[in-house]
């Protein structure tokens, strides 16, 4: 994803010993020093892991009450009954995920401009290109792997604590026949990748507002949409725009997961995602396509307007 | 690419206006490789313009070149030969300096990191405090030997030690001039603090709502310019030589003269190098009453047509 400026050497010194030893990695770095900045890309996923787990160390004095009665359903509810707590703690941490990067977006390219270090990084041969894809990387890449990566332990923890709980009755080995960690992780990386891609949009708006508001960029962000769905209702009393909006924030599991009847949003086997249906959703690349000139616009918007 | 010799800044007819505000008014500068070229002039004249231009950071009218580059289209390749300083504390707050190196080692080709370190071990600067932690004139010598780090072609300061006291404003200089500067490459710099910059300078321009009021090497400073204590008794014969500036200073007249005979000056009183500041302010009051026209009283007699 580097740019070509960026590691083109110039002609003059490609052949001068004192540069060739170092090789830059501009993209890289910048990576890098977004997670130096914005610790709570990964500080507030792992704070509610940690409540998480705390929730259920208290909740494991009932668990075995609790398990005894799911254990007179049916294999299918008895299933849904014991994976539910993890998948309401995996729903936590991405929705948290979800909050971080929109936040993290509207912060972005306007933190540098109100520190005025925006001065210091344009001081440095890392084009505007490569700084605001390295921003765009981190909603879209870095936080869906640190939240795989929180979930996954998040749900081991869970998995030890019920399993110490449900000793003393015998039922341990319940919780390992009915949650297969493996195969849920394998359906939440899926989920992960679906969702970002869904979210792009959303983030590649909330950059491009952080790299022109001149301040609040929260409210820059949201209120123009809000206006736009009152002006709607108002005008012709319809809701296509506020149903469009909403659509994109929760929309990205409609068509990417075959969900069953009567077990709600639960799932739990891989027959379940439809990976070809999701990829045939126009929303999908509407989103793509509309995120792609957003991100375009920022980079142009960071490189062609005054710096500060 | 660079063949010929060739400048390392070249504008023409350097034109820049917000709105209906002219920022610069179609200047002409030609900088050569090796020089340190002081930018000297009010708040507002059109310095930081003129600098944002050169270093890609605004557009602009006319013709601009620097290192054979238009700053504008071709920003990204120039970056990589140019560094600045583009006012006193831009460093993140919330970078550690460990951090700072490793970035700067990390995107920059030509950043020598055992330099910045050793620039560093004569600071009080301590490797793992935040910038924030830092007072401002840590954070000036912090820039400064991540830029002396940098092997640029072409160094631009805009105001770097603005706010600094005069320890950490003369340590600035006597750095950029001893551990960096050599004959390869280029300086600008824009200061309000022109005493200190004095000595440092290869070359001068005083710029005033965004044109260029004068221009000069320190060489030809030295030669043109005069600056004579006259004694009282000789005060009418000494103005009828058309001095550019009067001041009185302690009671005894200072008259700054442009291309004036020594010699027959020597005869009024004591003959000095003007300082720049003394010429600044005398270039700067006569430009100031020429455009707009005042009241014909209100002129000073100094004032040459």
């Amino acid at each position: 994803m580097n740019t070509q400026s960026d590691n083109t050497p110039e002609s003059s010194e490609v052949n001068d010993p004192a540069y060739s030893r170092s090789s830059t990695q501009p993209f890289f770095w910048s990576v890098r020093r977004e997670l130096w900045e914005n610790r709570s890309i990964y500080v507030a996923p792992l704070i509610v892991a940690a409540v998480v787990l705390f929730g259920s160390l208290v909740g494991s004095f009932h668990l075995p009450d609790r398990r005894r009665l799911a254990m007179a359903l049916d294999p299918a509810q008895r299933r849904a009954a014991i994976e539910l707590p993890y998948d309401i703690a995996a729903m936590i941490i991405i929705l948290t995920a979800f909050v971080v990067g929109v936040f993290y977006c509207l912060d972005a390219l306007y933190g540098e401009r109100r520190e005025r270090s925006i001065l210091f990084w344009k001081s440095l041969p890392v084009s505007d290109l490569t700084t605001v894809l390295s921003k765009a990387t981190i909603p879209l890449v870095v936080l869906p792997l640190i939240v795989f990566l929180i979930i996954v332990a998040t749900q081991f923890s869970m998995m030890l604590i019920s399993s110490a709980a449900l000793m003393p009755s015998g039922l341990a080995g319940t919780t390992w026949v009915n949650f297969n960690l493996f195969q849920q992780s394998l359906i939440l990386l899926y989920s992960l990748i679906v969702i970002a891609l869904w979210h792009a949009p959303i983030y590649g708006w909330a950059l491009l507002i952080s790299g022109w508001a001149r301040r609040a960029t929260f409210l820059w962000a949201v209120l123009p949409l809000l206006a736009i769905g009152v002006l709607e209702k108002i005008a012709f009393d319809t809701t296509h725009f506020v149903s469009m909006l909403k659509d994109r924030v929760f929309g990205a599991g409609d068509t990417a997961f075959a969900f069953q009847p009567h077990h709600g949003v639960a799932i739990d086997s891989l027959l379940q995602l439809t990976p070809g249906r999701y990829l045939a959703t126009p929303g999908l690349w509407m989103g793509l396509i509309v995120a792609a000139a957003l991100v375009a616009a920022a980079v142009r918007l960071r490189r062609y307007r005054g710096p500060i | 690419m660079v063949a010929e010799t060739m400048a390392t800044i070249e504008a023409r007819g350097l034109r820049k206006a917000f709105g209906t505000t002219v920022a610069l008014d179609g200047i002409d500068l030609c900088v050569e490789e090796g020089r340190i070229l002081g930018l000297i002039g009010p708040n507002g004249a059109g310095k930081t313009t003129a600098l944002n231009a050169i270093l890609g950071l605004t557009s602009y009218q006319g013709e601009l070149k620097v290192l054979g580059r238009d700053p504008w289209t071709q920003r990204d390749g120039l970056m990589q030969d140019v560094s600045f300083i583009a006012d006193v504390a831009v460093l993140p707050r919330w970078i550690r300096v460990t951090q700072l190196l490793d970035y700067v080692a990390g995107v920059h080709r030509r950043f020598d990191r055992v330099k910045a370190e050793s620039f560093l071990a004569k600071t009080t600067i301590k490797r793992t405090s935040k910038v924030r932690e830092l007072s401002k004139g840590m954070v000036a010598q912090l820039h400064l030997a991540l830029v002396m780090a940098i092997d640029a072609k072409l160094l631009v300061l805009d105001e770097p030690t603005l706010g600094l006291d005069i320890l950490y404003r003369k340590q600035f200089y006597d750095s950029l001039l001893n551990d960096y500067f050599d004959h390869s490459r280029t300086i600008v710099v824009t200061t309000h603090q022109v005493e200190e910059v004095q000595d440092v300078l290869t070359d001068l321009m005083f710029i005033n709502r965004g044109r260029i009021v004068l221009q000069c090497s320190m060489e030809e400073f030295d030669s043109r310019y005069v600056e004579v204590m006259v004694n009282p008794e000789h005060v009418t014969a000494a103005r009828a030589l058309k001095p550019i500036h009067e001041r009185p200073v302690f009671g005894r007249s200072v008259l700054l003269f442009d291309h004036a005979d020594r010699d027959q000056l020597a005869a009024f009183g004591e003959v000095r190098r003007p300082s720049i500041a003394d010429l600044f302010v005398a270039v700067m009051s006569n430009n100031a009453t020429a455009p707009p026209p005042l009241p014909r009283q209100a002129t000073a007699p100094e004032v040459t047509k």
